[in-house]
């Protein structure tokens, strides 16, 4: 049965407001999603004040800023905070991207951080991606062949060949495209989703792999490949800027032309 | 004190904690010769710093023109001002090629020549036959090859079974009386459970702990977790005062922008517009080993001669480059220059400034990748039950001063001869001795009590201060007095300690405490830093000291050994400089004057 409200347990409840010292000339506010799982009390949404002129750019350096110097407790993952490990991505200002490449500036009023749609959240910022992450393993994304590669030299590809994998293999597994898809939303249990799309068509088109027909096999399904109904939310989300939309439409046309 | 957690046991033959380059290189080889294999790690894998990687993989391929491994070995020798172990650096120097092949064969993508071979770019200090020409030795995906590199490795490691445990935060060795390790003791993020990993084999694949500075090119997660828990179980770090200074640290946000810029054509220029670099280099110029142009840069900007209104910086100039090179060969740094400084860099020069890059130091190994630590007078004494490999490890192959796109090839060859040797040591299915549970009660201690620290002073702000004084009294230039100075603050910070206050009490994701743990870790490894620092009066590689401004090779070339003990002091030791290669293929290279 479809539920078309959210279940009572996840209905965000309204928060704690964290005032900036006065003096403070230049003030934003930061709308932060808050969930406790030791308390298990409702999600709710925390409203934090900082001056920006003592703050850098990004949303990652304003909630470092929140957790050093207002409220320790909040919670969220990051690493390089150069845009390529894939760790803060999160729903910003009601889109997915990653905090440390997002700009402040970018966003027009309140700042508001929640974590990527319809994942489970473990807590705050923090959400559940070991679905996303078997269903890349899923896809058997390294390179297979039954030709030995020569023993003491490397398997050749041309540029050309090499350009091909441009675009693909720059992916950094944030989840920001997957978990903007509705279509994704609803069948994450059998749709793979715009970023292991993207990763099978990296694979299908490397010219040193030789299975791309079992690639192909393991493709052809009403659930694993044509879920995707061409909204394009995925390639509007991507923080990397790449196209997981028509790597999708590629592997489609691949697999109509293998027909005729 | 362990009794106040319920503590869940796992048995495996190995666990590598950490799985970045050399960690999932290490995990692979262990689980390809059939011993029961974990891994540790406190972040999904692709999320290690390893991801960062710009430039490439120095391996003497010789696609690009003529090359021979003893030339890179030359070069990396010369690199690590004299500091380097030649045995170790021969083997990985030999190993380089085959290494990199084997990445090719597993599907990196990496870039191409015209004859369909791995395209390979110049680098600072690797030069052919012995120092005389320009050599392009470092195998690159455009400028993303640690990001390829590291999606491989977890690729591959899909294809074996193993078991990984994500965003496990490791706490501490499991040593036993004898000074054996017997496993690691680590917590669940996710279910805020403690987990005991028992094992014949240990190792540590921790990385670097560049988060010590205020300013540096490290992930935040660069916190040397696995040097910390040598130093908590008593062992000593070695050569912590070696600390690279990255020329072209994004100014400001001190995002890195790749030695391959530069590797490309790119130079360096000051506020009058002089390539300065001819002056301190004149036959490598911009391509000069790091420390040498790091300290060049902050010459000119002593010296006046910074660009910016508080002249406090360099320009990196790319914008003379064909628009297409760059879109082809350095993507991804076009992109942070977009982002973090505002640069079109087809069209502008990238702001740039010395920036924290990479440890030279950390655990003292054999080139199995073996720990080893001074005892009875024997320098080179096994630890049994415990490796190290990648930036946590001090083979020592970089010495005083890492060449560029040598660390790439660090984490695969000595991964992978960690792997080697772990099969030749280890049996499979071995049963495990009983543990004393004393060793639980000391690791569960130091957890709990950071956990329930309740004092007046922040995480945050001991941090701050811990990286402000790294930055102000430990940084590229060096003196006496000021390391003095550095010493007796790191010291009073180190005090600040049993003041910490963690708010948040949970177990549960409770990324409060695990700052607070990092914490820990790091300001002791800044603590044996600014004192091994301190303590050695010459200047080498990344140890420049204005006031001892020469190389001292009758006095230093030596390694410090250095032990952070249980009242804060640090004891310090040396062991000397392995004085011979590992084969009869090439001669031992004797110190001379560095010039580039």
């Amino acid at each position: 049965m479809v539920e078309f409200n959210l279940p009572a347990n996840s209905r965000i409840k309204g928060g704690t407001t964290h005032k900036a010292a006065a003096g403070a000339k230049n003030l934003r506010s930061f709308q932060v999603y808050r969930y406790d799982p030791d308390s298990g009390e409702n999600p709710r949404v925390d409203t934090y004040e900082v001056d920006m002129d003592e703050c850098g750019p990004m949303v990652l350096d304003a909630l470092i800023k929140i957790k050093n110097e207002i409220d320790p407790t909040v919670t969220f993952r990051r690493s390089c905070r150069e845009g390529i490990c894939g760790s803060c991505a999160m729903n910003i200002d009601g889109t997915n991207t990653l905090a440390c490449t997002k700009s402040c500036d970018d966003v027009k009023g309140d700042v508001k951080i929640y974590p990527l749609p319809h994942l489970e959240v473990i807590k705050d910022l923090v959400g559940d991606l070991s679905n996303f992450y078997a269903q890349y393993a899923s896809i058997k994304p390294w390179l297979v062949a039954q030709s030995p590669a020569p023993p003491d030299g490397e398997r050749l590809q041309s540029e050309e060949e090499r350009r091909l994998i441009d675009g693909l293999y720059e992916c950094i597994l944030c989840a920001c495209c997957s978990t903007s898809c509705p279509s994704y939303w609803w069948n994450s249990d059998r749709y793979l989703g715009p970023a292991i799309l993207l990763q099978a068509y990296r694979w299908l088109i490397d010219s040193r792999d030789e299975i791309q027909g079992e690639r192909l096999d393991q493709l052809e399904d009403p659930f694993r490949l044509y879920r995707c109904h061409t909204i394009m939310n995925c390639t509007n989300t991507c923080p990397k800027s790449l196209n997981p939309a028509k790597a999708i439409a590629e592997i489609k046309k691949m697999m109509v032309q293998r027909q005729v | 004190m362990a009794d106040a957690y319920a503590i869940e046991d796992h048995v495996y033959d190995v666990v590598v904690v950490g799985a970045g380059g050399s960690g999932l290189r290490a995990t692979m080889g262990a689980a390809q010769a059939g011993l029961k294999t974990a891994c540790i790690s406190k972040v999904f894998p692709t999320r290690s710093h390893t991801v960062a990687a710009q430039g490439g993989i120095a391996a003497s391929l010789g696609n690009m023109g003529q090359d021979d491994w003893r030339w890179h070995m030359y070069d990396t020798v010369k690199g690590s001002d004299w500091l380097g172990d030649q045995d170790a650096i021969e083997y990985m120097c030999r190993e380089a090629p085959r290494a990199v092949l084997e990445l090719e064969h597993m599907g990196l993508p990496f870039s191409r020549t015209e004859e369909g071979k791995i395209y390979q770019r110049a680098f600072g200090g690797m030069t052919t036959n012995y120092g005389e020409g320009i050599a392009q030795r470092t195998c690159a995906a455009a400028d993303r090859t640690g990001h390829a590199i590291l999606h491989t490795l977890y690729q591959q490691s899909l294809r074996y079974d193993t078991d990984f445990f994500i965003e496990y935060f490791a706490l501490d060795l499991l040593m036993d009386d004898d000074g054996v390790c017997r496993g690691v003791m680590a917590w669940d993020l996710e279910t805020g459970t403690i987990h005991r990993f028992r094992a014949h084999m240990v190792i540590l694949a921790t990385g670097g702990y560049g988060r010590t500075y205020f300013s540096c090119t490290s992930a935040h997660t660069c916190t040397g977790d696995g040097n910390a828990m040598m130093l908590r179980a008593g062992l000593p770090l070695q050569d912590m005062e070696f600390v690279q200074f990255h020329p072209t640290g994004i100014y400001g946000a001190g995002c890195l922008i790749t030695e391959g810029v530069r590797g490309e054509g790119g130079f360096l220029v000051n506020s009058e517009g002089e390539r300065f670099m001819e002056r301190y280099a004149p036959s490598a110029k911009d391509l000069a080993s790091r420390d040498v142009v790091s300290r060049s840069m902050t010459i000119e900007i002593r010296e006046g001669r910074g660009v910016g209104p508080n002249k406090d910086h360099i320009l990196l100039h790319l914008d003379h480059l064909d628009p297409a090179i760059i879109e082809e060969r350095l993507p991804g740094i076009s992109e942070s220059a977009r982002i973090f400084a505002g640069v079109d860099v087809t069209k502008e020069a990238v702001p740039v400034l010395p920036t924290v890059h990479y440890n030279m130091g950390g655990i003292q190994t054999n080139y199995h990748g073996e720990v080893v630590t001074l005892k009875d007078g024997d320098p080179d004494a096994i630890v049994p039950g415990l490796m190290a490999v990648g930036e946590a490890a001090c083979v020592s192959v970089h010495g005083a001063n890492r060449l560029g796109s040598n660390s790439l090839i660090d984490l695969v060859v000595f991964g992978r001869a960690a792997g080697l040797r772990a099969a030749e040591v280890v049996t499979a299915g071995a049963p495990h001795p009983d543990l004393s549970s004393s060793m639980d009660d000391a690791i569960m201690g130091h957890f709990d009590k950071i956990r329930h620290a309740s004092g007046g002073t922040s995480t945050a702000e001991i941090r701050d201060k811990m990286q402000r004084t790294m930055q102000n009294n430990c940084a590229v230039f060096r003196t006496g007095e000021v390391l003095d100075e550095g010493v007796k603050l790191i010291d009073e910070i180190w005090q600040m300690m049993p003041d910490l206050g963690v708010s948040d009490r949970s177990l549960i994701w409770n990324s409060d405490l695990v700052e607070s743990l990092e914490l820990d870790n790091l300001l002791r490894q800044a603590v044996v830093t600014m004192h091994g620092a301190a303590i050695r009066e010459e200047s080498r590689g990344g140890h420049a000291r204005e006031d001892f401004p020469d190389r001292d090779d009758d006095n230093w070339m030596k390694h410090t050994l250095a032990w952070f003990q249980d009242d804060g002091t640090v004891k310090v030791d040396y062991r000397p400089v392995h004085d011979y290669t590992l084969t009869d293929d090439v001669e031992y290279f004797p110190p001379k004057a560095r010039v580039y």
